[in-house]
């Protein structure tokens, strides 16, 4: 069943040098207890997707368009009072930096319980209590004790299981998660990776997951929607997409991905990446914004915008001239 | 519920955190002399405010065989004009000294932070306007406006706490307006609004508790510059009245008694820049332990 359905969102900014297009009409939908990704490069928009889905953007000089429908409730037009009870209940975050996520000035208990005591009226006690369950749900171990150190006492892997347990409390229908594991150790990355799939399994908390790493996505998404410039080129489950990437996009991505596979017969590493450069996020043009990077671009992606179109089952991709099987 | 993917070794916890810091700070603050010198001095100051006029004679009384007296067993310091023993005015002083420097301080900050925050955190039209109302006082001199101030008032002990509070409140306004601008970008202030906490919350529980060491180092540094403004003020008439025993006022006294008696202008002298001093050095003390990029 549908969970959260965005419909054409388009967000901008605007800035001295005029409006940025950060999402360009992106649309996707994200059902109960699932875990997708949103990938792509740096400044391609799946940042400003997720944040945008509990309006976490700068009020003063963000354009927003287009819908946000949690179970139905329409979230773009909600007044900010009301968005507030939504946010930490409904829809939570997982913010990148660990080591800056926590408030340096309590305690770990304290920030746990803050979230219950506002979105679910606990008392203090009540709140402790379930703060301890939840470190513990976590993975944190000695909870009854770790509840009274303060964030600098923790090492990063730990503070990132704080922060989620944080996001958890109040067992939202939707976590965002932003890049949740690029700050740690790879060796506590799987850790992380772990919690959230555990979350999804034991609470059927529907993830957002942000990330640029391929090799996450792979790990630990159900299904992954590909992004480039502010728009969504492809979409597709995990497998699919990797067994059968169409846009040459995500072909290019996949290639700069360092797998036992790519490597020489010499048995050296030579990734592959993609020339050229995003391009300005100023303009808004009416073609495919990936045409002068493409190796298959034609005359009519610089004329038309591609949508996105059914290429396998429950495999959209956004492109004239998609690649076919085995065409790698 | 099942423990996952716990990999990490628990540390065994000696003390709670808020402790362990405190005692960190303290271990990084013990190891500087200058700091330590200013804590002694400030702590003696301390001592002669609060205990000084409970042990010594009562300052106005006056002893016409020791007029202009110089430092003997029966008064350690000398004795005035009047034949007042010195110590107990010196006393007493600094009784005038510590109230004229921490209330006009807790003054300034009172009114002050709560500005400060809201047109840091809000910025739109009230930072601005707060800014060039703050700018505008800033440009005059601390003490011209201090004394204009306390012109308005009228001289009192009252007027001068009233006047050098409001004379400290730009400084103690700009000051928590920075800080705001800082910790309001910090990624928790981020994640406690995708929490859901609401303004109030976010000012009092995420904003002013990180904010909270420059302010106390400023209000090291406001209560010397009260001390001084006080004892200037009296010393000009337009603070604390004779017979009450201010530094300030003992010094107007002592002007025409300098080659008599300099005693009488020494030791409030002296004790004014004891003090200053005490408190400066703690305050430095205190800005270095609180930023570890400044620790040599």
């Amino acid at each position: 069943m549908t969970l959260l359905e965005i419909k054409d969102l388009t967000v901008g900014f605007d800035t001295e040098d005029g409006l940025v297009h950060a999402v360009r009409g992106v649309s996707l939908d994200l059902a109960e207890g699932e875990i997708l990704a949103l990938c792509g490069e740096s400044g391609c928009g799946k940042s400003v997707t997720g944040m945008s889905i509990p309006r976490l953007l700068p009020p003063d000089s963000t354009r927003l368009s287009g819908s946000i429908r949690l179970d139905g409730r329409e979230l773009t037009g909600l007044p900010e009072a009301e968005l507030r009870r939504v946010r930490g209940k409904d829809v939570s975050v997982v913010f990148q930096e660990p080591m800056t996520s926590l408030n340096p000035s309590f305690t770990v208990g304290y920030q746990i319980g803050e979230v219950l005591r506002r979105h679910e009226k606990l008392s203090w006690k009540a709140a402790r209590a379930r703060a301890v369950d939840l470190l513990r749900l976590v993975g944190i171990p000695a909870p009854e004790r770790r509840i009274n150190e303060y964030p600098h006492q923790l090492s990063g892997g730990m503070r990132q299981r704080v922060v989620i347990a944080i996001a958890v409390a109040c067992s939202p229908r939707v976590l965002i998660a932003d890049e949740p594991t690029t700050a740690l150790d790879v060796t506590i990355q799987a850790g992380v990776l772990d919690v959230f799939r555990d979350l999804r399994d034991r609470l059927g908390t529907a993830i957002i997951l942000i990330t640029h790493d391929l090799g996450v996505v792979a790990d630990i998404a159900d299904r992954a929607v590909v992004m480039y410039a502010g728009r969504a080129v492809e979409q597709a489950p995990v497998g699919e997409l990797f067994a059968r990437p169409r846009h040459p996009y995500t072909l290019g991505l996949m290639k700069a991905l360092p797998t036992a596979a790519a490597a020489g017969a010499d048995g050296r590493l030579r990734l592959a990446e993609i020339p050229g450069m995003l391009p300005s996020s100023l303009s808004d043009p009416a073609a495919c914004l990936f045409h002068d990077r493409c190796p298959r671009a034609k005359d009519d992606c610089v004329t038309a915008v591609p949508e996105l179109a059914a290429s396998g089952p429950g495999h959209l991709a956004a492109c004239f001239y998609p690649l076919e099987d085995g065409s790698r | 519920m099942a423990e996952l993917g716990v990999k990490e070794t628990v540390a065994p916890v000696v003390s709670s955190g808020r402790a362990d810091r405190r005692r960190r700070l303290w271990r990084r603050f013990r190891r500087r002399p200058l700091p330590m010198v200013g804590l002694v001095l400030v702590v003696a100051f301390l001592l002669l405010a609060l205990v000084g006029p409970l042990v010594t004679p009562d300052p106005s009384l006056q002893d016409y065989n020791a007029t202009l007296a110089p430092p003997s067993p029966a008064h350690p310091l000398g004795a005035d004009d009047l034949g007042r023993d010195v110590l107990a005015r010196i006393a007493s002083g600094a009784q005038i000294s510590l109230q004229a420097g921490v209330l006009s301080t807790l003054l300034a900050m009172v009114i002050g932070i709560p500005i400060g925050l809201v047109a840091g955190y809000y910025r739109r039209w009230l930072d601005p306007v707060v800014m060039r109302m703050v700018d505008v006082v800033l440009a005059f001199p601390f003490l011209v406006f201090a004394v204009g101030l306390a012109a308005i008032i009228g001289p009192s002990l009252r007027g001068v706490v009233f006047a050098l509070g409001f004379a400290q409140l730009p400084a103690v306004i700009r000051i928590t307006r920075g800080e705001v601008l800082a910790v309001r970008e910090m990624d928790y202030v981020m994640a406690a609004v995708a929490d859901g906490a609401g303004d109030g919350h976010i000012l009092f529980r995420y904003i002013l508790p990180n904010c909270a060491n420059p302010l106390i180092v400023q209000a090291t540094v406001a209560i010397p510059t009260a001390i001084i403004g006080e004892a200037t003020l009296s010393f000009l008439g337009l603070g604390v009245q004779p017979p009450t025993p201010s530094w300030g006022v003992m010094l107007t006294i002592a002007q025409q008694y300098l080659d008599q008696a300099p005693w009488l202008a020494i030791w409030p002298g002296v004790m004014i820049a004891l003090a200053t001093l005490g408190f400066n050095l703690l305050g430095d003390g205190l800005r270095d332990v609180f930023d570890p990029r400044s620790a040599r």
